[in-house]
C-alpha cells in the first residue's frame, strides 16, 4: 500500500514536506493504525500519538485523505491511495501528525466541564430518573479527540475565542444534566456573538466525529434554550 | 493596554434571533413576489405602478428592504469578525456598513413613497 505522510519537525526543518512510503500489508481487516506501527518499524523517525488502539482514548486523531478521523478505527481497506495523512488542521503542530491542543483543552476547561452542585453531598449518589439520565445520551460519549473541532472553520479563525463543537456538546452536556444547578451561569458565559454564535451550522463537526455524535443539535439546543429564556 | 483575549459582549442571541426573524420575512416576502409574477405574465410598468400605488404593499416591500439590510448587516459584521483582527480597523468597516445600511434605508423610502 502507498502512502503520503506529512512530515515536520519544527526545530529543524524550514517547512513542512509529504512523504511517500510503501509498505507490504493485507488490509482486510485492518485498521489504518496497524499500518501506521509497521511503518513506524520502518521509519522511527516517524512521530504519532496513539494508546488504546479501539476508538477510546481519542490519541491517534489525524486528518486522513482529507477528513479528520482516528486512525485506529479507520479500515485500511476502505482508503484511497495513496492514504494521505496529515495532522489535524488548524492547530500548532508538535512533531509529524503530533498536534499541540492546548487551545482545545484552554477552550474545553472554559465551559467549566463538572457538575455544580452547591446543595450538601446527600449520603448516597445524586440520584436521576431513567428519563432524565436519558436525556445525556449522545453527549456524554465524547473522548475529546479534537476531530470535530479541528475541522471546523469557525474554529480555524478563532481558535482563542470560539469554543468549537467538541467544548459546545460538553457544555450543553452538563446544562441537559438534572443534577447541575449551574445552567443560567452556562448560558450567561455562552451569549457571546464568539463563544457559542461563531456556529454557523457548518456541520463538518457532525461529518467526522468517530462517535458519531452531533455537535451541531447540541449547540441548536443551548439556543434554544437562550431563546427560551429570553422571551 | 494589555493584550487579552476578551468575549462576553452580551448580544450573540440577539443579533442571531434578528437574523432568522429577518430572513422568515424575506422569504415569506420573495415568494409573494414570486406568486404575483407568475399569476401576471403580462408585467409591465403599469401594473408594476398599480401594484407598488397600494400603501400595505409599499409597506410590506419597506420592511422586506429593511430586513434585508439588517440581515445584512448581521451577515457582513460575522465576515469582518472572522477576517479582520484589529479592532480599530474592524470598528471602521462597521461604521462604513451602517453608515451604507441606513442611506440605504432611506433611498427605500425614497423610492417607495416617489413612485
Amino acid at each position: 500500500m502507498k502512502f503520503r505522510i506529512y512530515r515536520y519537525n519544527p526545530e529543524t526543518d524550514a517547512r513542512p514536506r509529504m512523504q511517500d512510503y510503501e509498505l507490504d500489508i493485507e488490509p482486510a481487516g485492518k485498521m489504518l493504525l496497524d499500518a501506521l506501527v509497521s511503518l513506524k518499524e520502518q521509519d522511527d523517525s516517524l512521530s504519532l500519538r496513539k494508546s488504546c488502539r479501539e476508538g477510546v482514548c481519542g490519541s491517534d486523531a489525524m486528518n486522513i485523505n482529507g477528513r479528520n478521523g482516528l486512525a485506529c478505527i479507520t479500515p485500511l481497506a476502505t482508503l484511497k491511495q495513496p492514504v494521505e495523512l496529515r495532522p489535524l488542521p488548524g492547530l500548532p503542530v508538535i512533531r509529524d501528525l503530533i498536534v499541540d491542543m492546548t487551545q482545545f483543552f484552554k477552550q474545553y476547561h472554559s465551559i467549566k466541564p463538572y457538575l455544580i452542585n452547591n446543595d450538601p453531598p446527600p449520603e448516597t449518589e445524586r440520584l436521576q430518573s431513567p428519563a432524565q439520565r436519558a436525556h445525556l445520551d449522545g453527549l456524554y460519549e465524547c473522548i475529546l479527540c479534537g476531530c470535530c473541532t479541528t475541522s471546523c472553520p469557525s474554529f480555524w479563525w478563532n481558535p482563542d475565542k470560539f469554543v468549537g463543537p467538541a467544548g459546545l456538546l460538553q457544555a450543553y452536556r452538563f446544562i441537559a444534566d438534572t443534577r447541575d444547578q449551574a445552567t443560567s451561569e452556562r448560558l450567561d458565559d455562552l451569549e457571546d456573538p464568539y463563544r457559542l454564535f461563531r456556529c454557523h451550522t457548518i456541520m463538518n463537526c457532525v461529518d467526522v466525529c468517530p462517535k458519531e455524535l452531533n455537535p451541531t443539535e447540541a449547540i441548536g439546543k443551548i439556543k434554544d434554550l437562550m431563546v427560551k429564556r429570553m422571551v | 493596554m494589555v493584550n487579552r483575549v476578551v468575549v462576553g459582549a452580551h448580544y450573540g442571541l440577539r443579533d442571531w434571533l434578528i437574523q432568522r426573524v429577518t430572513a422568515v420575512v424575506m422569504a415569506a416576502g420573495s415568494l409573494a413576489m414570486g406568486i404575483y409574477i407568475l399569476l401576471h405574465p403580462d408585467m409591465g410598468y403599469d401594473r408594476w405602478i398599480a401594484l407598488f400605488s397600494s400603501q400595505p404593499v409599499r409597506a410590506f416591500a419597506l420592511l422586506f428592504l429593511l430586513s434585508l439590510f439588517y440581515h445584512a448587516w448581521v451577515g457582513v459584521r460575522d465576515i469582518v469578525m472572522d477576517y479582520v483582527k484589529p479592532a480599530s480597523v474592524r470598528l471602521v468597516i462597521h461604521v462604513l456598513v451602517i453608515l451604507a445600511l441606513l442611506l440605504y434605508s432611506i433611498w427605500s423610502v425614497q423610492i417607495l413613497w416617489g413612485m
